[in-house]
């Protein structure tokens, strides 16, 4: 069984209250936007094993707003050795949230590591972050959901077992400053 | 042998640093507002490593690669703070493609970097990545200014994190293999 990513997403964001959000490049940018845009969204179109890492400074920044990173099974593999700068650095305010198709969408549906039997949940739990898990059905995605909305002990990584599948593509804004411009704005940030 | 004083524990950490022009170095970054660093360790950055950790105002994160720190100094912008990232030019390979992030957003990015390869240096296998350092920043967007004494980093860390915090650039120091000195080994 394996969930519809966009359906997933959107229950994931539902009354997503003051989340701020980094999307990581491809399927999961157009996820984020297709569940609604926001000022309090940084959707990356590059910057490939970057997201989680751009969450967890924006985490230590604001430690008053709960920080989301969501990103690709892809994404996040090239960026495998931040799950252990995380760890080490144990954020409360923020989770990863892995769109994990076991492929790599963008590029023509190559089978990824996760879709060779590799366990991001578990390589997050043995980095040491304070809690994982697994989701393939809209239950267990509400419950997270539920989670994300509630204090945590440390970082958490959450992955999404999806469908694989290309959905119609959802397309924000590629300006790099407009985006980091308008996110300041909505914090308060001066946007010089 | 001279008699010592009783001393603060920070006056303590400064004056028994390994690399004295550290202390300086710290106090001009935390004037120019930085309170996150992270970095790879290297052992020319060793005192301002250890400044840093001992500064409860300021956030470290030791890193398993260079270009983590850039991602890392992308966010805590977005969050309005000010990032330093600390590195050997071995370090500056690893990072160039998530230096496009800091090109493409105008991102605030202030990089000091630890030459090695070229000067006194007894590992070839630094030489190569050594030579490319800077052509490879430049190439990606980066502006360099090279430190060849202490007096000569200080001054530039300074106006280096005005440019970067203050006009947006992307901005790596590269402190020279000749001042930080020989490797013991």
């Amino acid at each position: 069984m394996a969930l519809d990513r966009r359906a997933a997403v959107a229950a994931l964001l539902k009354d997503r209250g003051d989340l701020l959000i980094v999307s990581g490049l491809g399927s999961p940018t157009y996820d984020v936007h297709a569940a609604s845009d926001s000022d309090a969204n940084y959707y990356l179109w590059g910057a490939m094993g970057g997201a989680a890492l751009i969450g967890l400074g924006l985490a230590q920044a604001q430690p008053q707003r709960h920080v989301l990173a969501i990103t690709g099974d892809g994404e996040q593999l090239m960026g495998l050795g931040g799950l252990a700068t995380i760890a080490v650095a144990k954020p409360k305010n923020l989770s990863i949230v892995v769109i994990d198709s076991g492929h790599f969408a963008e590029t023509g549906m190559q089978r990824s590591h996760t879709g060779c039997g590799l366990d991001l949940a578990a390589v997050a739990a043995a980095c040491g972050f304070a809690d994982t898990a697994v989701a393939a059905d809209m239950a267990a995605v509400e419950s997270l959901r539920k989670k994300l909305h509630r204090p945590a002990e440390g970082p958490r990584l959450f992955v999404l077992k999806v469908a694989v599948e290309n959905p119609p593509r959802s397309l924000p804004p590629r300006d790099a400053v407009f985006l980091k411009n308008r996110f300041r704005a909505h914090l308060g940030l001066s946007v010089s | 042998m001279n008699k010592k004083r009783p001393r603060s524990p920070a006056a303590a950490a400064e004056t028994d640093l390994a690399q004295p022009w550290a202390a300086k170095l710290h106090r001009v970054l935390k004037s120019a507002g930085v309170t996150h660093m992270s970095y790879v360790p290297d052992a020319g950055h060793a005192s301002l490593i250890d400044l840093f950790a001992a500064d409860p105002d300021v956030i470290s994160n030791v890193l398993t690669s260079e270009q983590e720190g850039v991602a890392i100094a992308a966010g805590a912008w977005l969050g309005g703070k000010r990032s330093v990232l600390l590195l050997q030019s071995s370090g500056v390979g690893n990072c160039i493609n998530m230096l496009s992030l800091m090109a493409i957003g105008r991102f605030p990015l202030l990089m000091l970097v630890t030459m090695r390869g070229e000067w006194a240096e007894f590992n070839p296998w630094q030489v190569p990545m050594g030579r490319a350092t800077e052509p490879a920043l430049n190439a990606i967007g980066v502006r360099t200014f090279r430190a060849e004494t202490a007096e000569d980093l200080v001054e530039i860390a300074g106006s280096a994190a005005t440019l970067a915090y203050e006009a947006d650039q992307q901005i790596a120091v590269l402190i020279s293999q000749r001042m930080i000195g020989r490797k013991v080994w």
